[in-house]
């Protein structure tokens, strides 16, 4: 019961959060004057008129980032539960262990060595 | 006490005034979410005032002095100023989730609070696995900045949102292995039981190299200076949330105060001991008071910091993290586990039933600490030999082109 009782405030917290920033912004639109028109619609760019579409491909650079930290971050993950039973390990699990987080650094010094981490 | 009605047990109370038991059941535990997502929302408004005091304390100004008492009600004007502003949604915008944005910013933030501990009895909600649930709600932070920045159609917010995202992510990894290591000493999720596990002893002096990774890769992950790219004013203006105004706006900012104030409790719940301190026991409110002072320290560091390092280079950013933090946080978590390995087999260990006492922890935490100290020590002797390094090669560089310098104005046409 007690264990529910946690999740159930968890729940009732994701159901109720999204009531704060909402309210205030209701209440915006109640007392903030609302006069659009074409010219103050439009997208803003320091005065000059926006040429060509923003949704376009993107510089790869960012996606080789986001491919590396999706590795880290799988990984890392599958560490947590060897941390959290730390105490009770023996010499096996131990090296277990071990020999994983090498496995990440070796993954680091390869997309070192790949060129992956250089900003170009 | 039995008579008395507290939140602790308001169940009972209602229970025995004639209420369903599970209604009274929901009824706490909408009274508690309502409580604990207060806190934020009113503490933001103050902490706006302390950064705008400190920050002009450090460049010789006065600060906000109008409104109220010392200019403490500044915050409140500008809320109420925000209020009144038009909304503008931009033509080209993808309209649905440019309006989720700031409400997915500013939510994802309150709902950190659930489980932070305030004092040994007052936490919203004790999950096994806290520290994940922070790291996942944490996260979300950088979908905001995705959708935002994407649904605004705009070139200076996308260009800030991928910035930012690039950020966000890479940071992400030593923030989350610099984690494990508390999680390692405290052989537990639970931020509760974590704070318990540092009676004895805080776990900043056993890692004190965990502690540093986790603050700076923090300041990255709320964007302070000097990480704060993603609003880099000259050059993409404002980043993701250009396109936003009125109180759409002002949740981000908003969101962006909370975000930074949590990442500062969260440090001093996992390094500095939460509320842990004198009498906390007996007067469990005291534990506000313990968590208050811890959380201010930090956050004043977090201040002076903000306002006086300069801004750097996203090449310089992303190389500081992934050839920098990375590595260290990895070494760091192998020496550790090493060392608490040895700490263990040694029979240095607090017993199970002396885990809080002080003397018990003495030992371990010297080993760990020296094992820290001389990890800084080598990160150190690094840094110089490649300073040396480095400016060896300046120097030699220098030299070729002084020894050039005379060829090169025979290459220039002689004037008249």
């Amino acid at each position: 019961m007690a264990v529910l009782n946690e999740w159930a405030f968890i729940g009732v917290f994701f159901a109720v959060a999204w009531v704060f920033p909402v309210l205030p912004i209701l209440g915006a639109r109640i007392l903030a004057p609302h006069k659009p028109n074409p010219l103050k619609q439009s997208t803003y760019e320091c005065g000059v008129e926006t040429v060509g579409d923003t949704w376009v491909q993107f510089k790869v650079q960012y996606y080789i980032y986001g491919l590396v930290f999706l590795v880290f971050d799988v990984e890392i993950v599958l560490l947590f539960p060897w941390a959290l039973a730390y105490n009770q390990l023996d010499l096996f699990a131990f090296g277990a262990g071990f020999l994983f987080i090498f496995l990440l650094a070796d993954a680091l010094i390869y997309a070192w060595r790949k060129g992956a981490l250089e900003w170009f | 006490m039995e008579d008395v009605c507290s939140i602790n047990n308001l169940v009972r109370c209602l229970v025995d005034g004639g209420m369903d038991a599970g209604l009274a059941n929901f009824i706490t535990i909408l009274l508690g979410v309502v409580l604990v997502a207060a806190l934020p929302l009113v503490t933001v408004i103050f902490l706006i005032w302390v950064e705008r005091k400190v920050a002009a304390r450090v460049q010789d100004r006065i600060g906000p002095n109008r409104v109220g008492p010392f200019g403490l009600l500044q915050s409140v004007a500008d809320a109420l100023k925000l209020l009144t502003k038009e909304d503008i949604t931009p033509m080209g915008a993808d309209k649905f989730i440019y309006n989720l944005a700031p409400i997915i910013a500013f939510a994802s933030i309150v709902l950190i609070w659930a489980v932070i501990p305030f004092t040994p009895l007052h936490i919203g909600a004790d999950l096994s696995i806290g520290i994940l649930y922070f790291m996942a709600v944490g996260s979300i932070a950088t979908v905001k900045v995705m959708v935002a920045g994407w649904s605004s159609n705009n070139k200076y917010a996308l260009l800030g949102a991928f910035r930012t995202i690039a950020q966000l992510l890479s940071y992400e990894v030593p923030l989350v292995l610099a984690l494990i290591v508390p999680v390692m000493l405290a052989g537990t999720m639970s931020m509760q039981a974590m704070t318990v596990a540092q009676q004895g002893m805080w776990f900043i002096f056993m890692a004190p190299v965990a502690a540093v990774i986790f603050f700076i890769a923090n300041l990255a992950e709320v964007g302070r200076a000097p990480f704060d790219l993603l609003e880099a004013e000259s050059e993409i203006i404002a980043g993701y949330n250009i396109e936003y105004s009125g109180f759409k706006f002002g949740m981000f900012m908003a969101g962006e105060f909370m975000h930074a104030f949590t990442v500062c409790v969260l440090l001093a719940v996992i390094f500095l001991g939460g509320w842990s301190g004198p009498f906390v026991h007996e007067v469990p409110v005291l534990g506000f008071v313990y968590l208050g002072l811890k959380t201010a320290f930090v956050y004043i560091v977090m201040l002076v910091l903000r306002s006086t390092v300069p801004r750097v280079r996203i090449d310089q950013l992303m190389a500081f993290n992934w050839k920098f933090l990375v590595p260290i946080s990895i070494v760091n978590l192998l020496l550790t586990a090493f060392l608490l390995y040895i700490v263990r087999a040694l029979g240095l260990a607090p017993a199970p039933n002396q885990a809080t006492d002080f003397v018990a922890n003495l030992p371990q935490t010297i080993v760990l600490f020296v094992g820290n100290l001389a990890l800084v020590g080598v990160i150190v002797s690094m840094i110089r030999s490649q300073g040396r390094r480095q400016r060896l090669a300046d120097e030699a560089r220098l030299a070729e082109s002084e020894t050039e310098e005379p060829a090169l104005p025979a290459g220039v046409p002689a004037g008249d």
